[in-house]
């Protein structure tokens, strides 16, 4: 019998694969369905205090080996999210919360609200790399990380996750910073500042000309992201960034992440792409004499 | 690659003072009730349903209504469009007798599943609803499918004084069809599917959407169905599990907005 539990924090989950932020995820019966597709967690979409419109489309476009995204943070609002993640909760949905501010005042409320709402988890936004005044613009600056995450979690005592961008000169820095604020794990990576310009209409297709590369073209960027924060920093590691198959969250795992999550892959296999993943990791375990994913944790730092 | 093509508008037609169609090449296989997701350059990209199916040109019928489509309005021959699809299910097309209903735009994307319809010799009846007659179009083109045609308008300057519905209501208790399909407001289709209660039913939704490929969830309604992607063309046993069906839909910031 192949065991792929995992546990993060306080946070055991049935297998590594977890619905990354953005996907899937604005209303409740959209997580259920990803959950049922076998997903042992789901992340929300981001949510702020104030309801934001996003940007105007087009906001997705795919290129040759990912998917380019700008949605401007779109989210009703904390207060309208609620019943969103009490139906949610009635399902036995594991959920980590994920949240943006531009500040610590705003990311302390934000985490008392969702808590209250019954998330079992929470994931700090620092790393979104197109809205203004936050996510990559809060997560670049190590005082404002640390600052965040220890208000966070003074005033919280569910697992508080970091999730960071790698347009970073130094990741490893950031994450420090994280588990220096107390942070019980981070997660890494976010989407990759990118662009794509039109030939014939000679001008950026997004409107909002810059967005996030996601997708099997970041991977090896996430890979290295991990591997080096997972050999600086002592809390768990959660990898995401172009898993589409199991042998990509096997190559997660082995460069330190206790999970991966999964996001643009719903794009490339369909919804039910967390089982797939699953059992891919399970047959190569079998293949290679493993039993529990345990003992695949980091062992690419050996 | 799901990324906007940019095609150039190729004709343009004035259907009426609001209703315009364009037609451009897109030689790519589609059938009815699927649809594109439209570039606006510098304005917006909005879901828009295929209203003429050929081998190398397709075409769009729309009503201005928002910024998107006014924009998209004051375009016309020899201008460019982005255009990716097609998208979504499209609609099933069988049985003996198919009534059709559309409430005002919705008549545009029947249209290329009433042709397909004909052509498969499937007995045509056809419920055209609009609040009054200025706004018809496509009559002629149904004529020429050889369907029966029907007109309601809200202040009875054409045909059936009326909701679309109660004229429903009446051929339905009339004669026997072996299937309705529909698009048009919400609220008419989830009437409708009330009075269709064991004849097979196809409605088409219409969503706010953002990807168009079924990741950012913006178009979900019930249990995670994907407009985009298991719709826009739902069944009625489908849509009778949806609570969301003729009640709510969602704005872009994610919340819901009551019909």
């Amino acid at each position: 019998m192949i065991d792929t539990t995992t546990k993060i924090a306080s946070l055991k989950l049935r297998n590594p694969t977890i619905l990354a932020s953005g996907i899937m995820d604005e209303d409740a019966g959209s997580m259920k369905r990803i959950f049922d597709c076998g997903a042992s967690a789901v992340v929300t979409k981001s949510i702020g205090l104030e309801s934001r419109a996003g940007y105007p489309n087009p906001t997705f476009a795919e290129l040759e080996h990912g998917i380019l995204n700008a949605m401007g943070l779109p989210n009703p609002g904390i207060n309208e999210f609620e019943g969103e993640i009490r139906k949610l909760k009635d399902s036995n949905v594991p959920m980590i919360g994920s949240i943006f501010g531009s500040n610590s005042h705003e990311f302390v409320e934000l985490s008392k609200k969702m808590q209250n709402y019954g998330v079992d988890a929470l994931e700090l936004n620092m790393s979104c790399p197109h809205a203004k005044g936050y996510g990559l613009e809060t997560g670049s600056d190590p005082k404002l990380v640390r600052e965040i995450t220890s208000k966070v979690k003074e005033s919280t005592n569910i697992p508080v996750f970091v999730k960071l961008s790698s347009n970073l000169t130094d990741i490893v820095e950031i994450a420090k910073a994280a588990e220096d604020g107390n942070a019980d794990g981070i997660v890494a990576i976010n989407s990759v500042k990118a662009m794509k310009i039109d030939l014939e209409l000679k001008m950026p297709v997004l409107a909002n000309k810059t967005g996030g590369y996601s997708g099997m073209a970041i991977k090896p960027i996430g890979i290295r992201c991990v591997y080096e924060i997972a050999k600086n920093v002592d809390i768990p590691v959660i990898g995401v960034g172009g898993v589409t198959t199991g042998e990509d969250a096997l190559e997660y795992i082995m460069a330190g992440a206790s999970a991966v999550q999964i996001g643009s892959g719903v794009y490339y296999r369909g919804v039910d792409i967390f089982k797939k993943i699953c059992r891919e990791m399970e047959c190569w375990m079998e293949n290679h004499n493993y039993t529990r994913l345990s003992e695949l944790i980091g062992v690419a730092h050996k | 690659m799901n990324s906007p093509q940019i095609a150039k508008i190729t004709e343009a037609k004035t259907e009426n003072k609001d209703v315009k169609t364009f037609m451009f090449e897109y030689p790519k296989k589609m059938i009815p009730g699927q649809f594109f997701m439209i570039w606006i350059p510098g304005v917006d990209e909005i879901p828009m349903s295929v209203s003429y199916i050929d081998k190398d040109v397709k075409g769009i019928t729309f009503r201005k209504v928002g910024e998107a489509t006014n924009a998209l309005f004051d375009l016309g021959k020899g201008d460019k469009i982005g255009i990716r699809g097609p998208y979504g299910n499209g609609f099933k097309i069988n049985g003996k007798q198919i009534l059709f209903v559309g409430g005002g735009t919705g008549i545009a994307m029947l249209a290329p599943a009433v042709e397909e319809a004909g052509i498969n010799n499937i007995s045509l009846t056809i419920i055209i609803g609009v609040k009054n007659s200025s706004e018809l179009f496509f009559e002629d083109r149904f004529k020429k499918c050889g369907a029966e045609i029907h007109i309601s308008t809200d202040d009875g300057s054409k045909g059936y004084k009326g909701f679309a519905t109660d004229l429903a209501d009446e051929l339905l208790s009339k004669e026997k069809f072996t299937s309705v399909l529909t698009c048009g407001p919400e609220i008419m289709m989830k009437s409708l599917l009330d009075l269709c209660k064991n004849i097979p039913f196809q409605a088409s939704l219409e969503r706010y959407m953002k990807c168009g490929v079924g990741i950012c969830s913006q178009c979900c309604i019930g249990e995670g169905l994907r407009v985009c992607v298991e719709g826009p063309v739902f069944d009625g046993k489908t849509l009778r599990n949806i609570e969301d069906f003729g009640v709510y839909k969602r704005d872009a910031t994610g919340r819901k907005i009551r019909f």
